[in-house]
This record gives C-alpha cells, structure tokens and sequence, in this order.
C-alpha cells in the first residue's frame, strides 16, 4: 500500500470513530440539522486551511492568514459603510489585495532566501495593523445584498445547506484539483520534497513560491469574506490565532509539516473533526470550551507520532529488497 | 568523435583545478574517469553540465561549440547526469518523477492516465518490469531509483550520459543490474561517461579510461590495454623518486592500546590494531577503502558494532568521540573545513575548544589561560596570523591545519588520528607538519597517519596498513616499506573478497 495515504486514512477512521461516539451518546447529533452547522460554522478554517495546506505541502509556512481574515472583514465592512460600491466589487478589490500581499510574501521569502516562517510572521503583525487603521471598532454590515447571501438549500431533515459551507466545499474541491491534478501542484509537492532537487528537475522554485503564498492571501481573503457573510460584520481583533488552528487541521488531515506529503482532502476531514469536537462540547453542556483545545493538543500529538512512525515505516520498507 | 574538451581550464581563488584539460567521448562507449580527490573529476563534470563556467578551453558536442549556462542548458543540449546521491523526489510517485515538467495534460489538468503510460513507455527496457509507476520513488530501493533517474537522464538528454560514483550506495546485485543498463545503453549509441573509484567496475564496465591528477590530464587509454598497477602509479603520481625514509622503525615502544576485531557493518571489516607509543602508523590505500572508515570507528565517530579496545588498565569503552577524547585520543579529520576548524571562531577560541569540551561547561578556561595557550601554539607551530583573535577561516590551508593539530595538542592526547593533514596547503607548511609529527612521536605520543602521497606515508610513518575493499589487507614494517609493496597490496584483485554489503 501507498504509504503516503495512510495518514488520510487514519483521519478518515479517527473522524468516523469520533462521530460514532458523538452519536452513541447524543443520537441527535447524526442529522443534517448538525452536518449542516458544522459546514456552515467552519466554512471560513475550511477556506483559510486550503490555502495552507498548500502551502504546508511546499515545505512553508503562512502565519498570515488570521490577520489577513480580520483585515478582510474589516475592509469589507468599512468599504461598505462609507462608499457606494456594490460588494461584489468591494469583494474583487479585496481579493486582489490579499492575493497580491501573499504574493509580495512569496516574492520576499524567495527572493531574501529568508524562512517563510519569519515573513509571513511579519506579514501578520501588518495585515493586523492595517486592519487597525481601517477601525478599532466592530463595524456591522447592513446591505441587502449580504441578506442574500445568508441564503441556504434546506437539506431532508430540516438541515441548512448555506451558501457559505457550499463555497467552503466548491473551495476544498477546486483545492484538491489545483493540489493533485495540475502542473503546479506537482510543483508544490515537488518543493516540499526538496528545493534543490526540485530546482535541478526543473521547477522555477521563485514562481511557485509566488504563486503558492500568492494563492494562500487569495484563500485568506475569501475566508474573510465568509467570515463577514458569517458574522454580518468586520472586527480587527476577530480570528486571532485562526492561522495556528488551520496548521492544526492541516495536520490533522494527514498533512505532513515538513512538506511534499499530503492531501486536500485530509484538511477537510481535519477541519469537521474539530467542528465536531465543539459542537460535542456544546451539546454536552456542563464542558468549558477549554476542552476543545486539550482534544485538539491531543489529536496533533498523535499525528505527529503518526507521522514519525510513517517515517521509520518507509525507510524500512526501503531498505528491504524489493 | 561525440563530445570532445580542448585546452579547458578553470582555476578557482588559490587552486587551477583544471588546467588545459583534453578530454573525448565517442558515441558508444563507456568511458571512465579516474583520479583522487581533487584530481580535477568533479570540475570537469561541472564544466561539462554547465554548473562552472571554464576560463578558457573549448567543448564541442557533436562538433557543435557549446557552452552551457547551467544543468538545465546542459539537459537541452543533451547531456544528463546522473549522481550519487539520487537527484529525484522521493514524494513523488515513480511516474510524475520520470514526467515531471513534461506531463501530459488534459484541459489544464494532468491525465494520471496517459502520465502512467509514459513513464511506463520511458521504463521499457530498464528491467524494472516489476516497479509501479503510480507508488512513490522513495518506496524503492536505491537502485532502483537510480536507474529511474537514468531512464530520466536518458529520456531528457539522450546523447551524453554522465554517471558520477552511481554504484557508491549500490550492492553486488545491483551494481550488476545498473551495469546492465549502461551496458545496453551504450549499445543504443550514448557516449557515458563513468566515474567511480572501484577499479574492479572501471575494468568490467569500461571500454576507455582517462586519468587526471592535479588537474591535468595524464592518460587516455583503451581499458583492455592497461593493468591495476599502472592505474594506480598514473593515479597517485608517485615518481618513483625514493623519499627519505625513517626505517628506524621504532617498534620496541611499549603496547599503548590494543584494537581488535572492530568493525562497522557497512563501512570496514573486523580489524586489528596495536598501537605502541611513540610510533607513527601510515594508512594507505585508494579513496573509499576504508581509511577514514577506520578513523571514524576508532574515534567513536561511527561506533564499532563489534570488536574491543583495551589499554593498559584495561577495556576501554569508545562509542562516541567524547569518549574517545576523554581516553586521550585526538583526531583531525579530513575535511577540514566542514569537520575541523569553527570558521567564524578566533585562533584563541579553536585552540581552546577540544581542552574546554573535555572541562565542561561549567570550569569556563580563564581568558588569560586561553591566551597563554593559543600564543604558545602560534608560537610552537609558527602559525602564520596576525593576532590570536583573527577568524580561524580568513588564515590559509595550512595554518588552518596548524590550528586543528594545535586544539588537539592542547590536549596532549597519547593516541592522534590524523586524516590527510597535509591536503591542500602549500609545499613548505607540509614539510613542517611531517616535522611536527616527527617531534610529536619522539615525546612518546602515537600517531595514525592517512594520506594518499606515498612519499609522506613512507617518510612519516614506521609501519604501513594498506586497506582495499573495506579491509585491511597488508602490513609493512620498516625496510619492508617501498612503493611496489604498497601498490602490489592496494592493486590485488579483490572480486572475490569483495565486501557485499
């Protein structure tokens, strides 16, 4: 068997093991009442951690993206207090800034050798500073066309299929294909497996980082435009920490940290399982949320033993005669 | 002729690593490239692929001049290489390595389908029926991945093939199953060029064979037509000139430790190894037999897996070089640069560093103390520097070396391994580190001396090990001590010992 794809299928079975528990206990919990939540309440992790996982898969790191969602919501929200712009182009204006930052990013780290981990931590102190500048304060939303948007197919069951835990999936789909079905995304990986070697075979390594870090602001961007739809308003202290949550999900979802090895959707499964952790905790009542970050810490430590474990696996299997 | 090199030469800051270097390749024959570290074998390559640019010189492929401007420039023009170290994605599956910047593609989107078939279609021929080009390359064994990266090279350049040390990592059944490729690849009609210090593959595999040593070419000739012991007198230039010679072999020093049986799984066979004081031992044998090998488990820097080491109080326990430091060996390796000196550190703090480390951290030495000490060695060595507080990488070869054997001698070890301490550094500092290993054994201290010069091994030491193969096959002591012995001892055929791990 492959054993790039078995940390997939742990998260795949982990999930599965872990809503069954959910269900024993709560029998409601299986409905698409719940399913419809957990899409439509992760929608903005499930976009943001895309971009990551990418990124991840190249070998980086984007610490960025928090700040990037809470500058987007914010820049939405005040864009449309004071101008008359219709928010579909307020939402293009946002995109291409965010995607055109990550891309200065991208360009900075390649072209200063510096540790994507350095630049992006920069890009994230900036990203919250500007969102700073646009207000201090929560600036609600109040336009017609965002009542539009809170749109939702109501699913057999009563459940709600927003348009904004629709987007997250079209999101994660066209993130599977750009990760494993294009040019560039054998790049991606061909960068996380090694820089100077995937350089010797012929990927322009400064292009790729461009539009790797490029792709992550404009995922970044549009999580901050569900994140507004989600919350009908813009906050700069809102989503701080979110970029360490969609590491967390990568990894959970199989992703391995170092990069070269992953999938897109292992990211979406890492994203629902800690959906479901927190709507356990709130349908168990009596538990602080604290809870969810001690599960969270938990579930990373496995993988990352898992991950170690893999490792060793496939240098045995190596060494074997084949 | 396919691929010829005229007058090339290259010099770099201090060193003419080639100098009016000729070399041809005719399409349809292996031909292989010899010579010892730093006779010149990897700046021809990167010449030739485009990663140097030459100072001079021409190269033409097909009677075309050409200069490559970079690996990349070289692929297109036709020359691939293949290294030691396999220079593909082990994350990637078999099939996007072999493909990789050439998939087929569908509407944007790569056909796995069609991505398989090709890569299959590339494999055809290479034996490798039983591979999967849809697993991942780091599944399969390392020859296995090398001859996908051949079956890469092959498919991308497809007139020259460069095969720089591809057996280095390689088995007896795998070195066979690699020969086969490059067999039927030159019948193809490539010109391959073959680099490897294992003489046995140059005279199985070769049909010619060129020799370079300091950067200049020595001999080109028809692999039939030459013998071991020609080779390795064009190889190591010895000139048959006799260098003085001790010969007092002063074996009559009491027994100061006692090696026996060690050995490391991959790397060197069982040995045995008594050493009394005050005698210089040389190691002598080509690159890869096992000399730094022996080094390195002596000094615990790869651990014995098997084999004791005693002293006169009794077994000593060596598996790291901690403790071989802490049971009074020293040991400058052979890479100075990466291994030995601390660049950016001072004289002062080199010198101290072996003597604090042995301390600890918590008996800091004195500043005055590390003073006194590095101008005693500048002094005692002749370093050449201006100050006790220069960077240890701005002094030259020599004094570099000055510097590693001073750190050791701080210590004042009874056991030194010195690992070609005169590589690279100039004609009148190498006269003085032999008279430095000199006066060191006349104070009772004990030295194991490698170098690849037989002029230094046979003026320096009192005994002679020669390795081959990964084994220590010879002894010589005093008068028995001359160039055809050791060089008898290093050209025997070893097929049949040969190690197979």
């Amino acid at each position: 068997m492959n054993a790039r794809i078995l940390p997939l299928y742990a998260t795949v079975v982990i999930f599965l093991i872990a809503y069954l528990i959910c269900y024993i206990q709560f029998p409601a919990m299986l409905s698409t009442r719940v399913i419809g939540n957990l899409l439509t309440d992760n929608a903005y992790l499930g976009i943001v951690a895309v971009g990551m996982t990418v990124v991840i898969l190249s070998g980086g790191i984007d610490l960025s993206v928090g700040s990037v969602i809470a500058f987007a919501g914010v820049f939405v929200a005040v864009m449309l207090r004071d101008t008359g712009l219709h928010p579909l182009v307020v939402f293009a204006l946002l995109l291409a800034i965010t995607t055109a930052f990550g891309g200065a990013m991208g360009a900075l780290i390649h072209g200063l050798a510096m540790p994507a981990f350095i630049v992006t931590l920069a890009g994230m102190f900036l990203a919250r500073g500007a969102a700073y500048m646009l207000t201090i304060d929560s600036v609600p939303i109040n336009h017609p066309f965002y009542d539009m948007l809170d749109a939702y197919y109501r699913m057999p069951g009563g459940g709600r299929l927003t348009l904004i835990g629709a987007v997250m999936l079209l999101t994660v789909m066209a993130g599977m294909i750009i990760a494993h079905r294009t040019r560039f995304g054998t790049s991606v990986f061909a960068l996380g497996g090694g820089e100077q070697t995937a350089r010797l075979m012929g990927v322009s390594v400064g292009l790729t980082t461009i539009q790797i870090y490029a792709f992550s602001g404009f995922m970044a961007g549009l999580s901050g435009i569900v994140f507004s739809v989600y919350t009908s308003s813009g906050y700069p202290l809102a989503t701080v920490g979110t970029e360490l949550t969609a590491i967390a999900t990568v990894v959970i979802g199989g992703t391995i940290l170092t990069g070269g090895s992953g999938y897109v959707f292992g990211t979406l499964i890492g994203v629902l399982t800690m959906g479901l952790i927190q709507t356990y905790i709130v349908f168990d009542g009596s538990l602080s949320s604290w809870w969810t970050k001690i599960v969270i810490g938990m579930l990373l430590l496995l993988f990352i033993l898992l991950q170690k474990g893999l490792l060793t696996l496939g240098q045995r299997q190596r060494n074997a005669p084949t | 002729m396919l691929l010829t090199v005229r007058d090339l030469t290259k010099t770099f800051p201090g060193t003419r690593a080639l100098d009016n270097m000729q070399f041809d390749l005719a399409a349809g024959e292996v031909h292989a490239l010899l010579g010892e570290n730093g006779a010149g074998k990897s700046t021809l390559i990167k010449c030739l692929t485009g990663v140097h640019a030459r100072d001079s010189g021409r190269i033409t492929l097909d009677g075309q001049p050409i200069s490559p401007g970079s690996t990349h420039d070289a692929q297109e023009l036709g020359i691939g290489t293949v290294y030691q170290e396999v220079n593909l994605l082990p994350n990637l599956t078999v099939a996007e390595n072999l493909t990789f910047g050439r998939q087929p593609t569908r509407f944007g989107l790569v056909s796995s389908r069609r991505m398989r078939a090709d890569a299959e279609e590339m494999l055809a021929g290479y034996g490798l029926d039983q591979v999967n080009v849809g697993r991942e390359l780091g599944t399969y064994s390392v020859a296995v991945q090398q001859i996908v990266a051949i079956a890469r090279a092959v498919a991308l350049s497809g007139k020259v093939l460069i095969l720089d040390e591809p057996t280095a990592s390689l088995d007896a059944r795998e070195t066979e199953t690699l020969f086969a490729v490059v067999r039927s690849l030159r019948d193809r009609g490539l010109g391959i060029i073959f680099i490897s210090h294992f003489l046995d593959q140059v005279f199985s595999l070769s049909d010619r064979l060129t020799v370079l040593r300091n950067g200049q070419h020595i001999v080109t000739t028809n692999t039939a037509d030459t013998n071991r012991v020609d080779l390795i007198h064009h190889m190591l230039g010895h000139e048959l000139v006799e260098a003085e010679q001790r010969h007092v072999a002063r074996t009559g020093g009491a027994e100061l430790l006692t090696f026996k049986g060690l050995a490391h799984r991959n790397r060197i066979e069982p040995f045995d190894l008594k050493v009394r004081a005050g005698e210089v031992i040389g190691l002598a044998g080509l690159l890869g037999a096992g000399r730094t090998e022996t080094a390195d488990v002596l000094f615990g820097r790869t651990p014995a897996d098997q084999g004791t080491a005693t002293d006169e109080n009794g077994k000593l326990d060596i598996t790291t070089p901690r403790m071989a430091i802490a049971a009074g060996f020293g040991y400058a390796p052979e890479d100075r640069k990466t291994d030995g000196i601390v660049a950016d550190l001072s004289v002062r703090e080199n010198i101290a560093l072996a003597l604090q480390a042995r301390r600890g951290w918590a008996r800091p030495i004195p500043q005055a103390e590390q003073k006194r000490l590095a101008d005693d060695y500048i002094r005692k060595l002749d370093i050449r520097t201006s100050s006790a507080e220069k960077a240890v990488g701005d002094l030259s070869g020599g004094n570099q070396q000055k510097v590693v054997l001073a750190r050791w001698l701080a210590m004042n070890p009874r056991f030194l391994i010195l690992d070609e301490p005169t590589r690279g550094i100039d004609v009148g500092a190498h006269a003085e580190i032999l008279r430095l290993i000199g006066d060191l054994t006349d104070q009772g201290m004990s030295i194991l001396l490698i170098s690849s010069e037989f002029d230094e091994l046979m003026a320096a030491s009192d005994r002679i090990i020669v390795v081959r193969d990964r084994k220590h096959v010879s002894e010589l002591v005093g008068a028995e001590i001359d160039t055809d012995r050791i060089i008898n001892a290093i050209a025997t055929r070893g097929d049949a010992e040969r190690a197979t791990s």
